[in-house]
């Protein structure tokens, strides 16, 4: 991570099926910000951590990005017959993150125990925390977490809220959808249902 | 380059553990068994027609894996994760085509040995239809994985991956036959032709196919 990863959204509009999500929508993120997702189901939460990612194009608008992106959504993006240390090596391979940089997110999440362990024997819960460890792991600068509190216990999302602020301390960017309460502090409250 | 090595190496693995490159070997040989009793064990008949059988053989077995190629990857969001890191999806096909290959290619052609015996192939005709074989494994693979990313994430995508492949993998099997006969050097060169041309064709149109599946 560079701590220098920077996004900014300008006026964007996004439209799903024909039919606009949300409209006109800035956001300027420097790091160590982060910016807190909110709106019932269906407003385009997902739709626009995705489209930051770049992964689909906007209807109106552009979106600007400096920095890695890390991703973790509904999709853990693991091989489900590799042990789950494995899983996450292949992904940090890819980014070209130190080896010792994969054991630090397992412990980050708490899943060193399950290193072993293939990932299609993982529960829900420790499936969603496996996602969590490949964001850290790997390395990048702005973190797009969509729900990560879905499926993870109290002392679960104590973790989760510890390793976002120590991504912060560092100076990176995290954008978090959530439509229960998470406790991200000083983010920046985007509420896509009230657009 | 390490990123695409990776994706290789990865696919590949992945096949071998799912038994994908196990399964169309056993069904050519199976053919390769069933055809006798169909036909009847006269030497001559077998001999004459047995390298055509073998190569209609391994156009059915290559078609085998089409719908674990693509969609598996779509839907647990490894391809969203590729392209998040900035591999194209054109390079992403590129090491799928190159997996898929390896996976079943050279088991295929290393089949044609036994599959020769039980169908009384003489040794000439070994040789050019493991050339053939060669030659147009690649341009099999190439179609498999251009139709399995087009029929990626549609109901029943197997049967229609099927109905979609084969009338394309007609060039193949005419020239691919054709190279058996004993003046058959053209025919593989069209069949080289038609490998390449496949081969050079699949990473765009099934990028093309994988992008539109994200919209």
């Amino acid at each position: 991570m560079t701590g220098a990863g920077q996004l900014s959204i300008a006026d964007v509009t996004c439209s799903r099926g024909g039919r606009v999500l949300f409209e006109a929508l800035n956001l300027t993120l420097i790091p160590g910000q982060a910016a807190l997702v909110s709106g019932p189901n269906g407003s385009g939460k997902s739709s626009l951590l995705r489209l930051i990612a770049g992964l689909i194009t906007p209807l109106r608008g552009h979106v600007q990005c400096e920095g890695e992106i890390a991703l973790a959504d509904e999709s853990h993006a693991l091989d489900p017959l590799s042990p789950l240390k494995k899983a996450l090596t292949f992904w940090a391979d890819i980014d070209s993150a130190p080896p010792e940089r994969v054991d630090h997110a397992l412990s980050a999440m708490a899943i060193t125990h399950l290193a072993d362990v293939p990932v299609r024997m993982l529960s829900t819960g420790q499936r969603k925390r496996a996602t969590l460890a490949r964001v850290i792991a790997s390395g990048a600068d702005i973190w797009l977490l969509d729900e990560p509190a879905n499926g993870l216990d109290t002392a679960s999302v104590a973790l989760l809220v510890a390793a976002m602020s120590a991504h912060r301390a560092l100076g990176g960017i995290i954008i978090v959808t959530s439509h229960q309460s998470l406790d991200v502090q000083d983010a920046l409250l985007i509420n896509l249902g009230a657009m | 380059m390490k990123a695409f090595l990776a994706l290789i190496s990865r696919d590949f693995r992945l096949t071998l553990k799912q038994g994908g490159a196990i399964l169309p070997v056993v069904f050519f040989l199976l053919v390769a068994t069933l055809y006798p009793f169909a036909v009847g064990p006269d030497g001559a008949t077998l001999t004459r027609t047995g390298g055509g059988v073998l190569w209609v053989a391994a156009l059915l077995a290559a078609l085998l894996p089409v719908d674990r190629l693509i969609a598996p990857d779509v839907e647990s969001g490894v391809m969203d994760q590729y392209v998040l890191r900035g591999i194209s999806e054109e390079v992403i096909v590129l090491a799928k085509l190159a997996a898929h290959w390896l996976s079943f290619g050279p088991a295929l052609i290393i089949a044609t040995i036994p599959a020769a015996a039980l169908l009384r192939i003489d040794y000439d005709t070994l040789l050019r239809l493991t050339l053939g074989l060669l030659v147009g494994t690649p341009g099999l693979a190439a179609l498999g994985l251009m139709v399995s990313a087009i029929t990626a994430g549609l109901r029943g995508a197997g049967a229609l991956a099927g109905l979609l492949m084969l009338p394309l993998a007609v060039p193949l099997l005419i020239f691919g036959a054709g190279s058996l006969a004993r003046d058959g050097s053209s025919a593989i060169l069209l069949l080289g032709a038609c490998s390449l041309l496949l081969c050079a064709l699949t990473p765009f149109v099934a990028g093309a196919a994988i992008r539109a599946l994200r919209d």
